[in-house]
C-alpha cells in the first residue's frame, strides 16, 4: 500500500485539527469491515462449502445442506488407487526442494540487487522478472528436451528445475526489497566485535531478514504447490503431483471427491499462512519490491 | 597497550587511488584523527584497519607485528560507526555483550561486565530495552560501550558525532575522551569537521585526494599549515603572494618582515599567510609590518567583528574588537606582527 500523504495540520485551535482528522479514521473502519467482508466470503464460506460437498453424498439445488451425508468420497481419497497420498508426497518433495534450490539460487541474487549498484542492474532486473511476463510452459518446452537427453524428465530434481523458474522472480523480488532495507555496516560492526562470518549470519543477518525470507520461501513454495502444465511436461506424466491427480475431478468428475482433494490440497497452505501469519504481518515491509531504499 | 603503524598502506579501485602510500605511526593510547573532506580515502583507511578492506599496497601493523592477513574478528580493532549503530533485534543488554559472547565469556561474567559498561556511559538499568526505543544520544553510547566492553586493542570511530545534535555532541565528546584515556585505548577516528577533530584529537592527519598532506598536533594546523590549501581547510583564506629575500618579503601590498619561525623556503616566490584573529588593525603609519588596505565589508559577529579588507588584489579577514565600527571603502592599516607570519609553499590555487 503507498503511504498516504499526511495532512498539513494547519497551525489553529485543537477542536479544528480533531475534525480534520476524523473522517480519515472513519474511512479506516469502514475498510477493516470490508476487508473482513471480503475474506469471510471469498475464503472461509468457499472452505465451509468444500467441506460440507466432501461429505455429502447427494445434495440437490435448493437444498442449503446435503440431503444424504457419506464418506464414500474419503475413502476413496485415502484409498491408493486414488494416488492421492503418493502425489502429496511428490507433491511436498518437490516443493521443498524447489524453495531450496530458490534459497541457493536467489539469496545472492537478492543481495546484489538490494544492496550495490551496477551497470545493467535494470536489465538483470528485467531478466528476473521475465518469467512473470512470459508463461513458464513457454520455457519449459524448450527445456524439455535437454532434460530427456540429461535422463532429467519424470526426477523429481529435474521438475524442481523448471518450477525455479516461475518462482525465483518472485523469491528474489521479496528478499532484494529486504536487503534493500538492511544495512551492511550491522554485519562489519559484528565482524570487528569478534564474530566470524558464519556467526555474524546466525547472530546479525538471519534474525534481521527472518521474517522476511519466510515470506520468500512461502510464495516459493507456493508457487511450486500449484504447477501443473510444467509438472505434467517436465514429469511426462509419471510423477505424479497433488494437482494432477485433483484436476481431472473438478471438471466432469464426482463433486465430493474433487472437493476432499482440494481440500487436502489447500490444508498445507492454510497451515503454513496460519503458523507465519505473525512474521508476516511485522514483514509487511517485504512486499515493495526492489526496494529503493 | 598497541601502537599501530601504516607503513606505504595504499588501496586502488580500479586505475583510481582511494588511498595513495600512507605512512602514520600511532602511539599507544594516543587519539588520532583523519581529517578530510568526504570522499578523501579516510573511511577506506580506517576499513583498511580493521581489515574490512584489503590493501592493494603496504601494511597495517599493531604492536610491531603485520596484521594484514589476520581475520576482522581476530584482530581486536573495534570499529563504530555513525549510524545503524545497533543489532535491532537484540535487547541493549545483548547487543553491548555482543562481543564477549563472541569471546566465549560465561554469561555470569558477561552480566557483570555489561552492568559496569552501561553504568560506566550512564545508561544502567537500560538493558533490558530495544534499540529503537533509545533516543540517537543513547544508542551512540551504546555503540561505544558495546566497543569498549571487550577491551579492544584499538577502537575505531567513523564520524562518531555526526548525526547528534549540537549539546549531545559536547557531552559525547567528552565522554568519548574520558572513557579512552582511562583506559588507555588506542584509538582513530575518521572525521570531516575541523573543529571537531581539534577539540578531540592528540594529533590530526589532514588527508586530501588519498594523500597525507600534514600530521601534527591540532595548533600546528592552525599556526604553520604546510600549504595554502590546508590553511583553508582551517578556515583561512589571507593568502598574499610575494618574492621572498631573507627575512624580508616584498608583496604588491608593501614589505613584510618575517620572523625566524617560519619554513624555510629559500628565497623565491612565496605565499605569506597570518590567522585572522592575530591582526590588528592599527593606526602608526610606518609602523612595521603596517600595510594599508581598504575596507570591503564588517559584520558584527558577538565575540568580535569580522572584517574583511582589501590588501593589494586579495581579500583579508582580520578579527577586530567587537567595538570596532567601520564603513565599506575605509582606509584602515592592517598589522601583521611578525611572529604570526606564516610563509607557505607556492601551491597551485594561493
Amino acid at each position: 500500500m503507498t503511504s498516504t500523504p499526511t495532512p498539513e495540520l494547519a497551525p489553529g485551535p485543537a477542536q479544528a485539527v480533531s475534525e480534520r482528522l476524523l473522517p480519515e479514521r472513519r474511512q479506516i473502519n469502514w475498510l477493516r469491515w470490508a476487508t473482513v467482508t471480503i475474506i469471510v466470503v471469498s475464503v472461509v464460506l468457499p472452505g465451509v462449502s468444500l467441506l460440507l460437498r466432501s461429505f455429502a453424498f447427494r445434495w440437490h439445488y435448493p437444498d442449503v445442506v446435503p440431503g444424504e451425508w457419506g464418506l464414500d468420497a474419503w475413502a476413496y481419497t485415502i484409498d491408493d488407487t486414488s494416488r492421492v497420498f503418493e502425489s502429496l508426497g511428490n507433491s511436498l518433495r518437490i516443493a521443498l526442494l524447489t524453495t531450496t534450490l530458490a534459497l541457493l539460487v536467489g539469496m545472492p541474487a537478492a543481495r546484489a540487487l538490494g544492496q550495490h549498484q551496477f551497470r545493467g542492474k535494470r536489465v538483470v532486473e528485467w531478466i528476473l522478472m521475465m518469467p512473470i511476463i512470459v508463461p513458464a510452459l513457454v520455457a519449459a518446452m524448450g527445456i524439455h528436451i535437454v532434460f530427456i537427453r540429461l535422463g532429467l524428465t519424470a526426477t523429481v530434481l529435474g521438475v524442481s528445475l523448471v518450477h525455479l523458474i516461475p518462482a525465483t522472480p518472485y523469491f528474489v523480488l521479496v528478499m532484494s526489497s529486504v536487503f534493500a532495507n538492511y544495512s551492511p555496516a550491522l554485519e562489519e560492526t559484528a565482524r570487528t566485535l569478534g564474530a566470524n562470518k558464519i556467526r555474524v549470519f546466525r547472530y546479525v543477518t538471519l534474525p534481521a531478514i527472518s521474517s522476511g525470507l519466510l515470506v520468500a520461501c512461502l510464495f516459493t513454495f507456493l508457487i511450486s504447490w500449484s504447477q501443473y502444465v510444467t509438472t505434467v511436461l517436465i514429469g511426462s506424466g509419471i510423477l505424479i503431483t497433488l494437482p494432477m491427480v485433483l484436476f481431472p475431478f473438478l471438471g466432469q468428475g464426482n463433486a465430493a471427491v474433487a472437493a476432499s482433494i482440494t481440500l487436502i490440497f489447500v490444508a498445507p497452505a492454510v497451515m503454513v499462512l496460519i503458523l507465519t501469519s505473525r512474521s508476516l504481518g511485522r514483514g509487511s515491509t517485504v512486499m515493495g519490491g526492489f526496494g529503493k531504499v | 597497550m598497541t601502537d599501530v603503524s601504516l607503513v606505504h598502506l595504499g588501496r586502488a579501485f580500479g586505475d583510481k587511488w582511494a588511498v595513495k602510500d600512507l605512512n602514520l605511526e600511532i602511539a599507544s593510547g594516543e587519539m588520532v584523527a583523519l581529517l578530510g573532506p568526504s570522499g578523501c580515502g579516510k573511511t577506506t583507511t580506517l576499513r583498511m584497519i580493521t581489515g574490512l578492506a584489503r590493501p592493494t599496497t603496504g601494511d597495517v601493523l599493531f604492536g610491531g607485528s603485520s596484521v594484514v592477513e589476520v581475520p576482522t574478528e581476530r584482530r581486536g580493532a573495534v570499529l563504530i560507526f555513525q549510524q545503524h549503530l545497533l543489532f535491532p533485534t537484540m535487547t541493549v543488554a545483548q547487543n553491548v555483550g555482543f562481543g564477549l559472547k563472541m569471546a566465549g565469556m560465561g554469561k555470569g561474567e558477561i552480566n557483570q561486565r555489561v552492568e559496569e559498561m552501561l553504568e560506566r556511559v550512564e545508561l544502567s538499568g537500560f538493558g533490558t530495552r530495544k534499540a529503537h526505543e533509545l533516543s540517537g544520544g543513547q544508542q551512540q553510547r551504546v555503540a561505544l560501550a558495546r566497543g569498549l566492553v571487550t577491551h579492544p586493542k584499538v577502537l575505531l570511530l567513523d564520524e562518531p558525532l555526526a548525526n547528534l545534535d549540537a549539546n549531545l555532541r559536547i557531552t559525547m565528546r567528552h565522554l568519548i575522551r574520558s572513557i579512552q584515556r582511562d583506559l588507555g585505548i588506542t584509538a582513530i577516528f575518521v572525521t570531516h569537521d575541523q573543529e571537531e577533530a581539534v577539540m578531540l584529537a592528540d594529533r590530526i592527519a589532514l588527508m586530501f585526494d588519498g594523500t597525507l598532506q600534514q600530521v601534527g598536533q591540532p595548533d600546528e594546523f592552525y599556526r604553520h599549515p604546510r600549504t595554502a590549501s590546508i590553511a583553508s581547510f582551517f578556515r583561512s583564506q589571507n593568502f598574499l603572494p610575494g618574492t621572498r629575500r631573507g627575512n624580508v618579503v616584498s608583496t604588491g601590498a608593501g614589505d613584510l618582515v618575517v620572523g625566524h619561525n617560519v619554513a624555510d623556503t629559500g628565497d623565491g616566490p612565496v605565499v605569506v599567510t597570518a590567522r585572522p584573529e592575530t591582526l590588528m588593525l592599527s593606526n602608526r603609519p610606518g609602523g612595521e609590518n603596517c600595510l594599508a588596505a581598504t575596507v570591503t565589508s564588517a559584520i558584527y559577529m558577538g565575540t568580535h567583528t569580522q572584517v574583511f579588507v582589501q590588501l593589494a588584489d586579495t581579500t583579508w579577514t582580520v578579527h577586530a574588537p567587537p567595538s570596532v565600527t567601520l564603513e565599506t571603502g575605509d582606509q584602515v592599516l592592517v598589522e601583521l606582527p611578525k611572529e604570526h607570519i606564516w610563509i607557505l609553499e607556492d601551491d597551485s590555487e594561493a
